[in-house]
């Protein structure tokens, strides 16, 4: 029976539980984090899942799931591209930053382009505020950016695509 | 590499063994390896040095590292030779081979790579006579760019863990918490809380069990001390924690890191395994009885969950919301069992303080307020990067000292501290001693020494804007006044900055603050009107120009600017082409004119303009 219209492979959720012994709420957030680590979001059919596994209520899981920034209940792009939204940054023209990613790929913070290639989000601060301002592409830092160089750099991204084309 | 120690003297042959094993006189390479660096590139600089070594045969004769954030990010990548300490910032693969030939090999600066002091405009050869190094006080940082995080044996070297079995051979629990008493430790987390007092709290309280919580989920915007302190000694935290658990008399700790920190948390799982294979961390350590072990929780992005009973519920598995104290944690904290929570940093203290004493610590500082603070300096300052001083020191010393002043020679305008609880701190509050009661004394808060540095180009009412909207946002909604009061503000602000406010506004923005300030339920919507109020308190003059006269003299507030063509203007043409509303005439090769009649203020002619023409 499947209402609810995803089809996950189940095995993945598999090897995260057994990693677990006699699971409590305790360890919700740490399981959702490695589902979104294993299927890059959380899918419904894996939450339900979770639920009927471990008898956490599945509205407790949803609470927690729509509570943090970091949790996603729809898939993302190959590339995650994370702007810096800090003080630092936001001195040091990240604003301007934000502006070039949002018109380059036609995204608002949150979404993911129609091709799954990218997705865009800001983050509240990255940490490396010495390097303002700054994004993040699949975990790699480029600091000290310009609107010119975040146009290079997305560009860089693109091209292979375009090549094909 | 690492060997299990079963007792206490194990462990002191282990740490004699080891460091009789290290020769002070080898040539070291030491290449920063925190977040900064990397993102500079310093991975490709070990590696090109790690080839060059075994190029020239020499793995035996010099001794390749890569440390933690040495804190002088923005010059990355930070390379060091030992040891003679030269310098070099900014390193690139290419300047590798020449390096290690004239200075490993040869031992002579290269002149063409060495920094250059912004100020003097001399070059500097020697670490330590770099000022943005000479003018701090680094007891905590020490370490950081000297060992390798993850080698549990190099920190043995540097006497690392001393403290700990010093405690476990001296002390009785009381004995530690009277040390950290006199020593005068308040907490770093933001609240300046007595350290000493939390654990004597929490050992008296009765429980079953006892937690102890490290709080790295260092959520203020602009501040990157935990992440560097945590990436780069992660065994010194270990260590504090340790100690700390020994006199409270928790078994079961927790590090809770924010989900940004990926190397932190990298390095510090790394360490905790160390710690557990060497017998420091588990049941029986070093045979003394004492039991006690860690567990790395990640912070799920909630800025919230830094207050340390949205913590709890976090780890707990629930939405991160604040509840209301008392009880406080050290009394019902984590399982409703007494919990101490401490930031990174104060952790960062404790082995200072047991292994100088506390007479040592209590000689730092001024009188209420001990030992050293790192501040993370950014935004419009010459030299960006982590910076540790003694309490008490100057904005000024910081700014203009260790900072180099203000970049591109401008203007300094304001520092903003603390963040979204802080405030920002005008010129003539520049010799104003950063410690806890001086800095709320001139509207800001020390938190956790996120320091802003803004010139004449950053818009107050922006700044106050800014933070509100980072706070409306982070609100976990729990209570009204901080859900809507603080969407209230952001409105009000929004409306400030757009040119349709009315100076009643700016009366009603005032009341609210006030209002938010009284009724929220945690510390978030209690500071929420912190950086609004400071800002109207010390530039009240810039809102009432918004306001009334419309105009954002920093050029920021976008709606407010009005965009002209100055002189400069060489006639390209590039700017009529992207005028989407024809407001831009003017004759090839003569200077344009804009309407700002016609002018919608798009901003895309300032943008397509090579020749810097477009002002606003
Ligand atoms: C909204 C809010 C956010 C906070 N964020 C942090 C944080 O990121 N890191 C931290 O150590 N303390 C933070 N605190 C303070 C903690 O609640 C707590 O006081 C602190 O961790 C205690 O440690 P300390 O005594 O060593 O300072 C925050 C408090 C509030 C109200
Ligand atoms: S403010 Fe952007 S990295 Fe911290």
């Amino acid at each position: 029976m499947n209402l609810i219209g995803e089809n996950s492979d189940l095995n993945i959720l598999d090897d995260i539980l057994s990693a677990f012994t006699e699971i409590t709420s305790n360890d919700l957030i740490p399981i959702l984090q490695r589902i979104q680590n294993g299927y890059g979001y959380l899918p419904k059919d894996v939450v339900m899942e979770v639920s009927e596994r471990t008898g956490i209520a599945a509205s407790q899981i949803y609470g927690v799931a729509t509570f943090y920034e970091q949790f996603h209940l729809k898939p993302r792009g190959k590339h995650l591209i994370r702007c810096c939204r800090g003080t630092a940054c936001h001195v040091k023209g990240g604003p301007e930053i934000i502006d070039v990613i949002k018109k380059c790929l036609g995204l608002e913070a949150g979404e993911t382009t129609e091709d799954m290639e990218f997705t865009f989000e800001t983050v509240a601060c990255l940490g490396a505020c010495a390097l303002a301002p700054l994004m993040v592409i699949d975990g790699n830092y480029y600091g000290m950016m310009t609107k010119q160089k975040v146009a290079e750099v997305l560009d860089s991204f693109r091209k292979p695509a375009e090549e094909i084309a | 590499m690492t060997q299990k120690s079963s007792s206490i003297s194990d462990f002191v042959s282990w740490q004699q063994r080891i460091k009789s094993a290290v020769d002070a006189g080898r040539s070291q390479i030491i290449v920063c390896g925190g977040t900064g660096c990397v993102a500079l590139g310093s991975e490709s600089v070990y590696d090109a040095f790690e080839s060059e070594i075994k190029k020239q045969g020499l793995e035996k004769e010099v001794l390749l590292k890569g440390t933690g954030c040495h804190g002088f990010c923005e010059k990355g990548p930070v390379v060091v030779i030992l040891p003679d300490q030269f310098f070099y910032p900014g390193v690139k693969p290419e300047n590798v081979a020449e390096i290690f030939k004239e200075t490993v090999i040869g031992r002579k600066a290269i002149e063409e790579l060495l920094y250059v002091d912004p100020i003097s405009s001399k070059k500097i050869t020697y670490e330590y006579d770099i000022p943005f190094y000479a003018k701090q006080q680094r007891n905590i940082f020490h370490n950081n760019g000297r060992i390798d995080p993850v080698d549990v044996e190099d920190f043995i070297a540097h006497n690392g863990y001393n403290a700990f079995v010093k405690v476990l051979q001296e002390y009785s629990p009381q004995d530690v918490i009277d040390s950290v008493i006199k020593a005068g430790l308040r907490g770093r987390g933001g609240g300046g809380f007595p350290t000493g007092v939390k654990w004597d709290i929490c050992r008296k309280a009765s429980g079953q069990e006892k937690y102890l919580i490290c709080n790295a989920d260092e959520g203020d915007p602009g501040a990157f001390m935990d992440r560097s302190i945590l990436e780069g000694t992660p065994h010194a935290i270990i260590e504090g924690m340790l100690i700390s658990a020994f006199a409270i008399g928790a078994c079961t700790g927790f590090i809770y890191v924010r989900a940004e920190y990926p190397l932190a948390v990298k390095n510090t799982r790394l360490a905790l395994e160390q710690a557990r294979d060497s017998g420091l961390l588990g049941d029986n350590i070093l045979g003394t009885g004492f039991c006690f072990d860690i567990e790395i929780r990640q912070g799920a992005g909630a800025f919230v969950c830094g207050e340390e009973t949205a913590l709890i519920a976090s780890i707990e598995g629930h939405r991160g919301m604040p509840r209301t104290r008392p009880p406080f944690p050290a009394v019902k904290g984590y399982a409703d069992e007494p919990t101490n929570i401490n930031n990174v940093e104060t952790f960062a203290n404790i082995p200072l303080i047991i292994e100088n004493g506390h007479e040592w610590y209590s000689k730092i500082g001024t009188e209420k307020s001990k030992g050293t603070k790192v501040f993370a300096l950014a935004g419009k300052v010459k030299n960006t990067g982590l910076v540790e001083v003694p309490m008490g020191t100057t904005l000024r010393a910081i700014v203009f000292g260790i900072g180099g002043g203000i970049e591109n020679d401008g203007e300094f305008k304001a520092a903003q501290l603390g963040g979204p609880s802080g405030g920002c701190i005008p010129t003539q509050y520049l010799d104003t001693p950063l410690d806890y009661e001086s800095v709320q004394e001139v509207g800001a808060i020390m938190g956790s020494g996120g320091l802003i540095v803004m010139d004449q180009n950053v818009c107050m009412v922006d700044i106050a804007r800014y933070f509100l909207d980072f706070v409306q946002s982070e609100s976990c909604g729990k209570c009204t006044p901080c859900r809507v009061g603080t969407r209230r503000m952001l409105d009000i602000l929004e409306s400030i900055c757009g040119g349709t406010a009315r100076m009643d506004d700016l009366a009603k923005l005032e009341e609210l603050a006030v209002d938010v300030n009284r009724a929220s339920l945690c510390g978030l919507g209690q500071t929420a009107p912190n950086p609004v109020l400071s800002t109207i308190k010390n530039f009240r003059d810039e809102y009432v120009e918004h306001i009334e006269k419309r105009i954002c003299t920093a050029g920021v507030c976008l709606e407010l600017l009005c965009y002209q063509i100055t002189e400069k203007c060489v006639g390209c043409g590039a700017c009529k082409k992207v005028c989407p509303v024809a407001a831009i005439t003017g004759e090839k090769k003569e200077i344009h004119v804009l309407d700002t009649e016609k002018c919608t203020k798009c901003g895309q002619c300032y943008n397509v303009c090579k020749f810097e023409a477009v002002k606003r």
